[in-house]
């Protein structure tokens, strides 16, 4: 076997993804380290998430499915599956980011506003670092639709999955992501 | 869109921010060598910049040490030093025709040049640029009111920076991934030349550090703006009858624990490329193979990992507790184990090699005299008892402007003068070449040196006037004397860039397609490489990058095949 067939096995932009991810993933381990840090000084306030973070969690977990099975009819040739699951992720992922603005209310409802200066740092990082991970979906989204509007639009036949593979990745990685700052958040 | 071309764009647009930060600290070096002296010309030049006395004022002065600091440490020796080698060396040395996303590449340099743009700005506005230090602590930096350049001065500073975190981080990704998966037919991971790897290294510090950074970053953006308490807590300004703020249990502390996660691993973001290209410019010109090959891979890979768990030692004076102050020693004074192999290699490498001592070799020599002495007293800062008298006086300043900052330009100096030939065809001329060194050199421990003893004597750095205290009068002639040479080296530097420019139209033209008979790739493309940088097909590699002086042979290419009898090496 030679070394550049060994090397053409993991595509540079697949790569390239999985890199951007442990980067991500730093940056949320340098606001749930602050987390813990911030929470050792007196006057933090204790709080209980709203049951509505259960649902968004729900609905992302569902999502990941979908996509994962849009993925497998996209290598199986079956494009109008392909299409209706990748539309069906979509709208899962904005139900997501809309499930989390309710959470944000119901959190300022239960008297904790998230920033501003009667707001608790408690609070305040809830509200940084489930809307970081929001933008993050809501990247994804826009990415998503650009997806679905290709398969529809595009006259041109793509057969590279290379594409819908990265993008699979992604979803799952903010999916994930979004697992470790519920229960981090829940319990630590 | 070609790696070739983003390299000179990084280069050109460092080179640009390297001037307006070296004439900053020119002028700062005014206020501080002539702190009683009335340069009415200046008020002149620089318009509010300056009080009517003809001296910088206070605010500026801050704002000045403050841009300085920040645009040499992230523009010049990251963006300049990273994006210039990384792009032009890295599709070169490994064999690749461009890095594996010419667009990711392109938008790193955009968004680098936006950070400039928007930094540049920031120096304009009515109010001043921020000027609480590059490492903008809160609260100067947190509240608005604190200071002229806490407002919009720091509210660009932010943007800026943001932008730069975005360049740098799409930067090392493509770094990363080329390194990875473009390398040609046969350039297995340790048939690299050491630039590469150390290129590799950096990005994946810049990587996994930058992302912090920018948590930081976003969390003082929101106490900024948004109310929250993070790190303001219920101070009390007096002087701008702000009164007691509302914030409540912020600590300033998360703050610097944030700042140097990033801040220690970008020390050796800028180092790192310094290093490697100092290995391969080392053996070229000592026409000896590079001593310990897998040593010098070793202790990069071990100051990387290090680079991690470092942070606390900027921190043994803010009441960090002890016992885990005592861990960050141990950990700080182990990086003194690889940064000694690699020391030991480089002069067991030109250890009775046949040097060649052209610029480019004369400013790797330098560099590792000065990464020497930075060191060393690295190893005094990095014994917490000790810092507690030495923290925040100009032995840190000493410290870190002859091992990062003298030693990163020596390391740009050293690639800029080696590979020019590469860039533009044309070599650079050699005598102003050999004046700019020994200035430099010579200028730069004649600056630095003796603000050890200063330091020591315990004068503190951001002071903008120390002709106040009776303790630091004996070293009015002193500080004098760096301020001046800091003008002569500052002019040198003006020497260097005309030669450089110079050397664009008028240099003398490159004859021969690999002129410092070196083994690595980039010699292999014609000698003005086109887009796609080989014609026909890309070489195929059958050996090490340091095949010098073997088997009686000058040097080896590494596109030679292995012949039968050859011993054998890599
Ligand atoms: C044996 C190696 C080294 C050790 C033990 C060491 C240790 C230290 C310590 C303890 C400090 C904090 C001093 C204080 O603020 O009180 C410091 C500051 C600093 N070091 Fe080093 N250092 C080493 C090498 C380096 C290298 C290689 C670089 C850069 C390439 C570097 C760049 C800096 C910078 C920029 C600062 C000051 C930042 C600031 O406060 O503005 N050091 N060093
Ligand atoms: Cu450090």
């Amino acid at each position: 076997m030679s070394v550049s067939q060994e090397r053409k096995r993991l595509h540079p932009h697949k790569f390239t993804m999985w890199v951007a991810l442990a980067s991500i993933v730093m940056m949320f381990a340098g606001l749930t380290s602050a987390y813990i840090v911030k929470k050792a000084n007196s006057q933090w306030i204790e709080f209980e998430l709203p049951t509505v973070f259960w649902y968004s969690t729900l609905t992302i977990i569902l999502s990941s499915v979908t996509m994962h099975l849009s993925i497998k009819s996209f290598k199986a040739r079956e494009m109008s599956r392909y299409r209706a699951l990748l539309g069906l992720t979509t709208l899962l992922g904005i139900a997501f980011v809309v499930l989390q603005f309710i959470g944000f209310g119901k959190i300022e409802e239960g008297g904790m506003p998230l920033f501003g200066y009667d707001s608790n740092p408690s609070a305040s990082f809830v509200g940084i670092i489930f809307g970081l991970h929001g933008l993050h979906v809501l990247g994804g989204v826009i990415a998503l639709i650009i997806l679905f509007l290709r398969a529809y639009i595009g006259n041109r036949k793509v057969y590279s999955s290379t594409g819908i593979e990265i993008m699979g990745t992604y979803w799952h990685f903010v999916d994930l992501l979004w697992v470790y700052l519920f229960i981090f958040l829940n319990w630590m | 869109m070609d790696h070739k071309m983003i390299a000179k764009q990084f280069l050109i647009t460092g080179m640009v921010w390297a001037i307006i930060g070296g004439l900053m600290s020119v002028l700062f070096r005014f206020q501080l060598g002539y702190p009683e002296a009335e340069f009415h010309w200046m008020k002149d030049l620089l318009g509010k910049w300056v009080n009517d006395k003809g001296q910088i004022t206070a605010e500026s002065y801050y704002s000045l040490v403050t841009i300085h600091g920040t645009v040499l440490v992230f523009f010049v020796l990251t963006a300049g030093l990273s994006g210039t080698f990384a792009n032009l060396l890295i599709p070169l040395q490994v064999g690749a025709r461009d890095m594996a996303s010419p667009m990711l590449n392109m938008l790193s340099y955009w968004f680098f040049l936006a950070a400039s743009l928007v930094m540049l700005s920031s120096i304009f506005v009515e109010t001043g640029p921020f000027s609480g230090g590059w490492t903008a602590y809160p609260p100067l930096s947190a509240l608005a009111s604190a200071q002229p350049g806490s407002g919009v001065g720091m509210d660009l500073w932010l943007i800026a920076m943001a932008l730069f975190v975005v360049s740098s981080l799409l930067g090392g990704l493509n770094y990363i991934a080329t390194i990875l998966n473009m390398r040609t037919k046969g350039m297995s991971m340790t048939r690299m030349p050491l630039t590469i790897w150390a290129l590799f290294f950096t990005a994946i510090l810049g990587v996994l550090s930058f992302p912090v950074l920018l948590s930081g970053f976003i969390l003082l953006i929101f106490d900024r703006n948004f109310g929250t308490s993070f790190y303001l807590s219920d101070i009390f300004i007096a002087t701008n009858n702000v009164g007691a703020l509302p914030n409540e249990g912020g600590n300033a502390v998360l703050y610097q624990h944030l700042f140097w996660f990033l801040g220690h691993p970008e020390v050796y973001i800028i180092i790192l490329p310094a290093m490697g290209m100092v290995s391969e410019v080392m053996a070229v010109n000592s026409r000896k193979p590079i001593f310990g090959y897998m040593a010098m891979i070793g202790s990069l890979f071990a100051i990387t990992v290090l680079a991690f768990l470092v942070w606390a030692h900027h921190m043994f004076v803010t009441g960090l507790n002890p016992f885990l102050g005592s861990i960050f020693v141990l950990l700080t004074l182990l990086i003194a184990v690889p940064s000694a192999i690699k020391v030991f290699n480089w002069l067991t490498t030109i250890w009775r090699g046949s040097i060649r001592f052209t610029p480019g070799m004369l400013f790797a020599i330098g560099f590792v005299s000065l990464f020497i002495s930075g060191g060393l007293t690295g190893i005094w800062l990095g014994n917490s008892a000790l810092d507690i008298h030495l923290h925040d006086t100009y032995f840190v300043i000493a410290h870190f402007h002859i091992v990062m900052g003298v030693a990163g330009m020596f390391g740009m100096f050293c690639g800029i003068y080696h590979w020019y030939p590469k860039m533009y065809g044309r070599y650079m001329n050699n005598t102003m070449g050999y004046i700019h060194f020994w200035v430099t050199m010579i200028g730069a421990y004649l600056i630095f040196w003796p603000m050890h003893y200063e330091g020591l004597a315990g004068m503190p750095r951001r002071y903008y006037d120390y002709s106040q205290w009776e303790s630091f009068k004996q070293f009015i002639e002193l500080n004098k004397f760096i301020s001046l040479v800091a003008m002569i080296v500052f002019a040198v530097q003006l020497l260097f860039l005309f030669n450089f420019f110079y050397s664009i139209f008028k240099g003398r033209r490159v004859r021969s397609q690999n002129p410092w008979g070196a083994t690595t790739l980039e010699w292999t493309t014609p000698i003005n490489p086109g887009h796609g940088n080989w014609v026909g097909e890309i070489p195929e590699v059958h050996r090490w990058a340091y095949d010098y002086g073997k088997d009686g042979q000058e040097f080896i290419p590494q596109t030679t095949p292995v012949g039968a009898n050859e011993t054998n090496h890599h």
